[in-house]
């Protein structure tokens, strides 16, 4: 984000750091709705559905709309539309309520997945 | 639901790299992967607010902590991600975050400073996470046999040790390797996980 004083000069940009606090974006709200959880490594993709009439996407929103056309884990759409973590699942959770993403979880004991643990394997002696 | 339903997405694992401050967590991630930023903020009062309760919110504190985390992808449609494990202790919060849905975990020992990593095995130990021990071979440090590191740290012996040199892609792999080898082939773990 930037902007421009009087004489052109930038006073703020990327460097300065936020401009607004994170959770400004989730209208304070610091959980996603409905309690749902997202971990990590979960991979999130977005549904061809339309906006229900109610639901006013933000540009965060469709950010993150945009960027889960193709199945995209939760850490890396972070890491690529440079928000905080917790803030990113406000909104997915947002978006799952109003169906226009749907959030593929991930094992939650990969370490007695044997057909996981085989790719993983296979995988880096393949490197 | 279940990844396996839905084709096109990636399947997708972690493992945790973990020791002391200095150890070589970064290194070692960012000798065979790709290095991404990762910014995670969170509430340090959400537990006692409510999902839609905006009262108070002057007072909420965040804490933000910049993590790095790298990314291996593979062309088995599989993505490996690598975390390291944040130090220091207002961090706590974050191991739970990243610990559950890990295959495993790297500690990594640095001989000159052995007693750093203890704080590591006692969370896989306590949380049931299988875990290897890679002892980083720096430059002039003492050379220690794996026994003799198996006593200092206490461990049992069906904890897998290995030396490695966290700059050396191919070093690192083979610690990976070991570590999934070792999470495959050991039965005595518990069915579930503690954590939450």
């Amino acid at each position: 984000m930037t902007s421009h004083d009087g004489n052109g000069d930038r006073w703020f940009d990327r460097e300065a750091g936020p401009v607004v606090r994170p959770y400004a974006l989730t209208q304070g709200r610091t959980l996603p709705a409905g309690g749902a959880s997202f971990g990590l490594i979960d991979v999130v993709i977005a549904t061809s559905d339309r906006a229900p009439e109610h639901f006013r996407p933000g540009p965060e929103h469709r950010r993150i709309l945009s960027l889960c056309r193709r199945p995209t884990p939760i850490v890396d759409l972070t890491s690529e539309i440079d928000l905080p973590l917790g803030v990113v699942r406000v909104l997915l959770g947002d978006l799952t309520s109003e169906g226009l993403v749907r959030v593929l979880s991930t094992q939650k004991q990969p370490a007695n997945d044997q057909r996981l643990l085989r790719m993983v394997l296979d995988g880096l002696e393949s490197m | 639901m279940d990844l396996n339903q839905c084709d096109g997405a990636p399947s997708t694992a972690k493992i945790l790299v973990s020791g002391g401050f200095g150890a070589g967590k970064t290194t070692l991630v960012g000798a065979i992967s790709e290095i991404r930023p990762l910014r995670t903020e969170e509430p340090m009062s959400d537990r006692s607010v409510g999902i839609d309760d905006t009262r108070g919110l002057s007072a909420k504190t965040t804490t933000t902590v910049a993590m790095d985390f790298g990314r291996i992808s593979f062309p088995s449609q599989l993505v490996l991600y690598l975390f390291g494990t944040p130090g220091q202790e207002r961090f706590w919060f974050m191991w739970d975050e990243l610990a559950i849905g890990a295959i495993g975990a790297v500690v990594l020992a640095d001989t000159r400073r052995v007693a750093d990593c203890f704080a590591s095995i006692d969370y896989f130990e306590r949380h049931g996470i299988p875990f290897i021990i890679a002892v980083n071979c720096f430059d002039g440090a003492e050379r220690f046999e794996p026994d003799d590191i198996r006593i200092a740290l206490s461990l049992g012996p069906g904890v897998p040790i290995v030396l490695c040199d966290a700059r050396q892609r191919d070093s690192v792999k083979q610690v990976l390797v070991s570590l999934v080898r070792y999470v495959m082939s050991d039965t005595r773990r518990p069915d579930q996980l503690s954590i939450g």
